[in-house]
């Protein structure tokens, strides 16, 4: 047998997962070996996790001063970039404080809750071929219904913090999320409809001879735009960040937070902005598939030469710089302009496109 | 009919909606795009080059020219025109050594700068234009008492026909 790391490949990593696998089993038998293997993934992406963090709120700051005529951080390392390194080790440091009246238990609770979402997400994505934790057949669902659990960290936070802002940024954010819940599934059931099935791995194998957005016609892309548009709600984003509006709430829902419990709350934020990238990439953009146009074999050739986990990276890169792009460019919506939206625009306009889709997969008008 | 009309609004208000976000989109894509655009200063880094505008109040300064002469005459209008009290004028008799007149003139121009808000009605006040408001602003010292400044030179003199 060759040693696990000779078959690592960059654009197939099911042999070397499956390498791995295999000696983990032969070192410490069936049993430990499997729980060997699931410490092993848990601790990459908690490391994949913390990583991803520190980059995206350095990437975040810098698009934003960028947009607004700034320079953002420049003095911490050459061009800023240790400010985050910096920024955490403050956090680190910092004093975990409580209030007087709260709920002990459920304050210390809902920090981690808002952290179970979504890395229990993390685990249906599939980042390349191979790369993919658990290829549930009914995964794009389990996606929709784990990545609501976070709400219930969001209001445990606000009720527990026994703080007038905190419950109103919570109960905001409950509202704004069950609502936007419903718009984000039709946007997706509009591809499902095309694909005939939940199962990520063969949404992305569907997409082998051109991504959805482009052989979806007219629907794909109103679907793809209620879909950013409505996740970028979910996630609690600007212009949708109700739940934390500094200049009315101070800060929502992690008004008392501190510390490190704090530095999960943010972290969260940005994982979760992760996860919406990948999902819209996953069923839009044709996940880690390389561009592939029709049976164009020179140009399919060619692109296959880019590995595919470094095409999903660079696509969940342009969604997340789209979402940044109208955070930073829209004001703040109210509360009542947000549900309206929602409810009055966005769910009649995808069902009607879920129909209009449905029609054409009928007639088969796609490509 | 009604039905119609307010579908058709419906429809207009959604494309509407979107043209108006992306012309926002597109302003600021435009600034993202062009970092000539960034408006950030390096302060310590690009102090040498760094020139404040025309407009900026720094502090108030007393004009000299080359001889040493100003044109503050001693009449005390920007004194009285100051809100709190930044500017004290002390004068001096002085004898003209052709006519034998006994006139008036300044002895210190004494200007309090940890008092002064910057509002640049002294400048307004002032007849005959002798002070001015400076672009420089690293106003930081160690002890307050330097920031009591006297503005008219050593052994500077009033630029003659001024007073006429």
């Amino acid at each position: 047998m060759k040693p696990v790391f000779l078959k690592f490949s960059l654009y197939d990593f099911s042999e070397w997962i499956k390498s791995i696998h295999q000696w983990l089993i032969e070192l410490a038998g069936p049993t430990i070996g499997h729980l060997l293997g699931l410490a092993l993934v848990g601790t990459c992406f908690l490391l994949f996790t913390a990583l991803l963090g520190l980059s995206v709120v350095y990437i975040e700051r810098k698009v934003c001063a960028f947009f607004q005529q700034r320079l953002g951080p420049m003095r911490v390392g050459p061009y800023g970039t240790a400010q985050t390194v910096a920024d955490i080790i403050k956090l680190l440091f910092k004093e975990p404080t409580m209030t007087k009246e709260s709920d002990k238990f459920l304050f210390m609770l809902a920090p981690f809750i808002i952290m179970i979402a979504p890395f229990m997400v993390l685990a249906a994505i599939p980042f390349a071929k191979g790369l993919h934790v658990m290829d549930l057949n009914i995964g794009l669902f389990f996606i929709l219904a784990v990545s609501s659990i976070g709400v219930t960290g969001i209001l445990l936070a606000g009720w527990s913090s026994n703080n007038k802002y905190s419950l109103i940024g919570a109960m905001r954010s409950g509202a704004q999320i069950v609502s936007y819940e419903l718009s984000v599934a039709l946007s997706l059931l509009t591809i499902v409809v095309l694909t005939g099935s939940l199962q990520l791995s063969e949404i992305v194998a569907s997409q082998a001879d051109g991504w959805w957005i482009f052989k979806g016609n007219f629907p794909a892309i109103v679907a793809f735009i209620v879909f950013t548009i409505a996740s970028t709600a979910e996630t609690n984003r600007g212009p949708f960040d109700m739940a934390e509006a500094e200049s009315e709430i101070t800060a929502g829902f992690h008004t008392e937070y501190s510390g490190i419990k704090f530095a999960f709350f943010f972290l969260a934020e940005y994982v979760n902005l992760f996860i919406v990238s990948a999902v819209a990439a996953t069923v839009f953009f044709g996940g880690w598939m390389p561009l592939h146009i029709g049976n164009i074999e020179f140009f399919n050739n060619a692109m296959d030469l880019i590995p595919p986990i470094v095409w999903f990276f660079m696509k969940i890169a342009v969604i997340m710089f789209l979402v940044m792009w109208f955070k930073w460019t829209f004001p703040r919506l109210r509360i009542d302009q947000l549900l309206t939206l929602e409810w009055k625009y966005l769910l009649p306009i995808s069902v009607v496109n879920l129909l209009l889709m449905s029609f054409i997969a009928l007639k088969g008008w796609h490509f | 009919m009604k039905i119609a009309k307010s579908v058709a609004r419906y429809i207009g208000d959604v494309i509407y909606a979107l043209k108006t976000l992306l012309t926002g989109m597109k302003i600021t894509g435009y600034y993202f795009f062009h970092p000539k655009e960034i408006l950030t200063q390096q302060y310590p880094e690009n102090r040498d080059t760094l020139k404040m505008f025309e407009r900026f109040r720094g502090e108030v300064i007393l004009i000299h020219d080359e001889n040493n002469e100003h044109k503050c005459t001693g009449c005390s209008a920007c004194e009285i025109a100051c809100p709190n009290g930044t500017i004290e004028i002390i004068n001096k008799r002085e004898v003209d050594p052709e006519t034998g007149k006994s006139t008036k003139a300044i002895d210190k121009f004494v200007y309090h700068l940890q008092m002064c808000t910057f509002c640049n009605l002294c400048i307004i006040a002032c007849p005959t234009d002798a002070i001015k408001m400076s672009q420089d602003f690293e106003h930081a010292v160690f002890d307050r008492t330097q920031l009591t400044k006297v503005l008219n030179n050593p052994g500077s003199k009033l630029m003659p026909g001024i007073r006429e």
